[in-house]
């Protein structure tokens, strides 16, 4: 059957017959519309893992334009360049040219600072989608997979900042290399053998910047590339989770199609997180190099903290006391290992795992695609919290010198907080978050059983006070509500069932009248005010008001109830 | 049809597709597509995609006064963005030309100030701006609407055609059987993986070998046949007398030999101690000689991370690491008091030579620099 111009169909516009010679060639038609109706979930913390993405690209063609000048060289060079205050100042190649790139280079500085804030913004948007992703039980079958490459992810992106941030040959960023070196000399047994390997003999050798820079450059993005992709394809594969509410279940995902609503948000987003990079970069100074210096092991300047993702391991480290073993032979382990090495080891161990152990403990073996409210798990929130908080305080004692110093408290003050800190705040965080999650619940119950607060106090025909409650749902005879809690948040407030008056017009100031609003919303809405308000009197909460819960209340005929149990 | 779809081998779509063809195609002939609107077919493919269009909301009505406002937002939004983006163009290219030059100078000229900041502005406004245009055109401008997609678990039938596919080739390979071809497989498989990480074996040093991690540039060196100290000098090379400094003070110094001012492990601190100091000064066992006078020299490099010790508190004779805020005191052979350091210092055997400049009587008597495996046994 070959096609002809009169056949039913045949596209008649210049569009359209371009649309079919390429669909002659590629046979896209059909993909390209299953992709372009995939329907995606509306909630704003499904953004949390695309504003990484964005940042991820952001970072590609940054760093693309900083190879353009930059020199990962130790070589000895004199400073020639145009800031006047290290010209004439031995330094290495790779110093001189993040200097030529800052100051000679048109806009250098500006590429420069946006490749470090998008870096910043990358890692923090992964470890928030982490925490979306935790908190909510989004890991659970059949996801383990995903999560998995997205502990990998987050691992390889702090490897891919302190390559990068490890490159300019600064005094800072030399200093972070030193302890980098002493780190690997830690390692027990093969400690030397490695840092040979690593860094080509002694600290600090010629090599250690060629080779930090092809991992910064092109193996770890690859990999972090492939990994992206994979993420994705899994992703699109099992789509997405969400939220329980009206009409989700297990077996759909209730949202926006890609083309056109996802599409435009997504697109906007992007360009957002582009901007705000943007403006952070030009705005926002960050890592002032030209005021380090180049790098001397001799020098050290005070508040020398790595880039926020590695200051939790600054902080471990501060805080871990001195305790090397000595083992029979005169070996050592020396006390670096510990809270350089085998924390992080076991802290990405445990998070990596998490969903089997989590599987194994609760027996819970079930897809899910309908996510969990923090509070309706509260073990896994608690335990969440609990992480959470030994790694702020982890990470506050990487700082904990500028925290010192700016609050007037005293050093040593700081580490021993941190050292009591790390032990004590977690487990009174967990009974917190628990309590907190079960008051949680128990309201969202209450809500459910006696309906919505409504702030509006009765007086009763003999003298009582109540407040009336509005109910969600159908009442039994007792007045309870008899809606279940489905996992998806209950309204709280009138204004969430439509209780309240339309919002007054106006952005600064108003531009109309609330009375006015209020008559003309009651001339609009009689006959529904109506209803609304007979049924608000007919409901309450009799443990409110200084009643005693096991009392009846008077029905609306005034015919006393049986008592609650 | 056309002559050259009738030449042999030239039969492009002519011939009629096999009986295994089906799909939709099959369900709706081009006539019956033709006869439906955009919406249904729309709605058609979707349900295809297992999806249903539960409810949309159509956006304002064209040509209603909320829609024209709602254009001019959206218009006037994305005309910003093109008016920074411009303006971004103007600062870059313009600065140096028209405009003031853009290179900083230590007087700080205002426009050399101002030209990352505005170029930073002027981008991340217009991208911002772009991204919320976006999302008002969405927002304000399309139909709202609502679908639902069906999300299915693995299908049996896949899963039971595919096993038998797979099992199928594994077993007319017959490799479960043929135990000789499995067992070479295995050897040549393992033989290969290690020759191919084999390369990676050019990055193993042997760490003990040469000049290594127990050995400074302190040691004593051969020169014209007799062994000669090593000078303690300064940053800038200048030799050091006893009496150069104030009590109290601290000193960085360095061995007198070419480039040792920037070796990684030194770097050397001399201390003159103060009275009150000498008084209380009590040096390591068999470190008892190491000082000189009222001085002492221990080595820069924190045991700890290798940072430079660098904060020296005289009044409480503390020397702070700013790295991971280990502290020694220099009165007590630079013991670790504070902090994640677990051993001293080590200290540098001080002595004058015959024109009275300090030099190391030795090289330091232990490893400089962080703890390692075996670092006692070198």
């Amino acid at each position: 059957m070959a096609r002809t111009a009169t056949a039913p169909g045949a596209p008649t516009t210049r569009a359209g017959k371009m649309a079919l010679e390429v669909d002659d060639r590629l046979i896209v038609a059909g993909p390209l519309r299953r992709t372009l109706n995939k329907v995606f979930p509306d909630h704003w913390s499904f953004l949390l893992g695309e504003i990484a993405m964005y940042a991820f690209i952001v970072l590609l063609l940054s760093g693309t334009y900083l190879t353009f000048f930059f020199d990962p060289s130790l070589r000895e060079v004199t400073y020639e360049g145009s800031y006047d205050a290290l010209r004439g100042v031995q330094m290495s190649a790779a110093y001189d040219s993040a200097l030529d790139l800052s100051f000679d280079v048109r806009g250098g500085l500006f590429m420069r600072q946006v490749h470090h804030w998008a870096a910043l913004l990358f890692v923090a948007a992964i470890v928030v989608h982490l925490l979306r992703i935790f908190f909510t039980g989004a890991f659970r079958r059949p996801r383990e997979t995903n999560w998995l490459i997205g502990v990998g992810l987050l691992v390889l992106a702090l490897l891919e900042g302190f390559s990068g941030y490890s490159l300019p040959d600064d005094l800072l960023s030399g200093t972070g290399l030193r302890i980098m070196s002493a780190i690997i000399l830690a390692i027990p047994v093969v400690g030397t053998w490695v840092h040979w390997a690593v860094f080509g003999g002694d600290y600090v050798g010629e090599l250690i910047l060629g080779r930090l820079y092809i991992a910064h450059v092109l193996l770890i993005p690859a990999i972090l590339l492939g990994l992206i992709a994979l993420h994705l394809l899994i992703l699109v594969k099992q789509k997405h989770t969400q939220f329980p509410g009206p009409g989700r279940t297990e077996h759909n995902v209730v949202g926006n199609r890609l083309f056109p609503t996802f599409a435009g948000k997504a697109g906007g987003l992007f360009f957002i997180v582009f901007g705000v990079i943007a403006a952070l970069a030009g705005l926002v100074q960050i890592n002032p190099i030209w005021l380090w210096g180049p790098y001397n092991p001799a020098q050290v300047s005070a508040a020398s903290q790595p880039d926020w993702y590695i200051m939790f391991l600054d902080g471990s480290t501060r805080l871990f006391p001195a305790w090397d073993i000595n083992l029979p032979g005169n070996y050592q382990i020396p006390a670096l290992f510990w809270p350089t090495v085998v924390l992080p080891g076991i802290i990405f161990t445990l998070l990596a795992l998490y969903p089997m152990i989590e599987r194994k403990l609760t027996g819970d073996t079930a897809s899910h695609h309908l996510l969990q409210r923090p509070r309706d798990v509260p073990v896994r929130t608690s335990l969440g919290a609990m992480a959470l908080t030994f790694y702020i305080v982890l990470l506050l004692s990487g700082g904990n010198d500028v925290i010192a110093d700016k609050f007037m408290i005293s050093l040593n003050a700081m580490t021993w907080a941190g050292r009591i800190g790390m032990i004590i705040l977690p487990p009174i965080v967990y009974v917190l978050t628990y309590r907190i999650c079960l008051g949680l619940q128990k309201h969202d119950r209450e809500v459910l059983e006696h309906g919505i607060e409504t702030g509006v106090i009765r007086r009763l025909p003999h003298g009582e006070f109540i407040e009336v409650h509005q109910p969600l749902g159908p009442v039994d005879e007792h007045g309870h509500g008899q809606l279940a809690y489905g996992g998806a948040p209950v309204p709280k407030r009138m204004n969430q069932i439509g209780g309240a008056r339309r919002a007054i017009r106006g952005f600064f100031t108003p531009i109309e009248s609330p009375a006015a609003v209020e008559l003309e919303q009651r001339r609009e809405e009689h006959g529904l005010a109506n209803a609304e308000s007979r049924e608000l009197t007919t409901s309450g909460r009799p443990s409110e008001g200084g009643r005693p819960s096991e009392g009846g209340r008077p029905s609306e005929g005034g015919k006393p109830q049986e008592p609650r149990d | 049809m056309t002559t050259h779809d009738t030449r042999p081998g030239s039969a492009g779509g002519a011939d009629t597709p096999g009986p295994l063809h089906g799909g939709p195609d099959d369900d709706y002939t081009p006539e019956q597509l033709a006869a439906m609107s955009r919406e249904d077919l729309d709605q058609l493919g979707a349900r295809y995609d297992g999806v249903q269009i539960l409810h949309v909301d159509p956006g304002p009505e064209p040509g209603s006064a909320l829609e024209r406002r709602y254009v001019r937002q959206v218009g006037a939004v994305f005309a910003l963005a093109g008016l920074a983006a411009f303006a971004f163009v103007v600062v870059y290219v313009g600065s140096g030309w028209f405009l003031p030059d853009w290179e900083w100078t230590i007087e700080g000229d205002t426009w050399s100030t101002l030209f990352t900041p505005l170029l930073g502005g002027l981008m991340g406004l217009a991208l911002i701006l772009v991204g919320v245009g976006m999302v008002l055109y969405t927002k304000k401008l399309l139909p709202h609407e609502t679908a639902v997609q069906d999300k299915h678990d693995g299908s049996h039938f896949d899963r039971v055609t595919t096993g038998a596919t797979l099992v199928g080739g594994l077993h007319n390979s017959g490799l479960a059987r043929r135990k000789l071809i499995t067992r070479s497989l295995a050897f040549m498989g393992g033989g290969l993986g290690l020759m191919l990480l084999m390369p990676l074996g050019g990055l193993i040093k042997n760490p003990s070998a040469g000049n290594s991690l127990d050995r400074t540039s302190w040691a004593p060196y051969q020169e014209n046949g007799r062994q000669r100290l090593v000078r303690l000098v300064r940053d800038d090379g200048t030799p050091i007398r006893p009496g150069d400094a104030v009590p109290g003070s601290l000193e960085t110094v360095f061995p007198s030999r070419p480039g040792a001012n920037h070796e990684t492990d030194a770097a050397t601190m001399l201390f003159r101690l103060r009275p009150e100091q000498l008084a209380v000064n009590r040096p390591r066992e068999g470190q008892e000689d190491f000082g000189y006078g009222d001085y002492v020299a221990y080595s820069k490099i924190c045991t700890h991370a290798g940072c430079p010790v660098s904060l020296y508190e005289q009044e409480t004779s503390r020397i702070l690491c700013p790295c991971h805020q280990s502290q020694f005191d220099i009165t007590q052979g630079a013991k670790p008091v504070f902090g994640p350091a677990t051993r001293s210092l080590p200290q540098l055997p001080l002595g004058v030579d015959e024109e009275g400049y300090f030099v190391a009587l030795s090289d330091y008597p232990e490893a400089v620099g962080p703890t390692y495996w075996n670092r006692e046994r070198i």
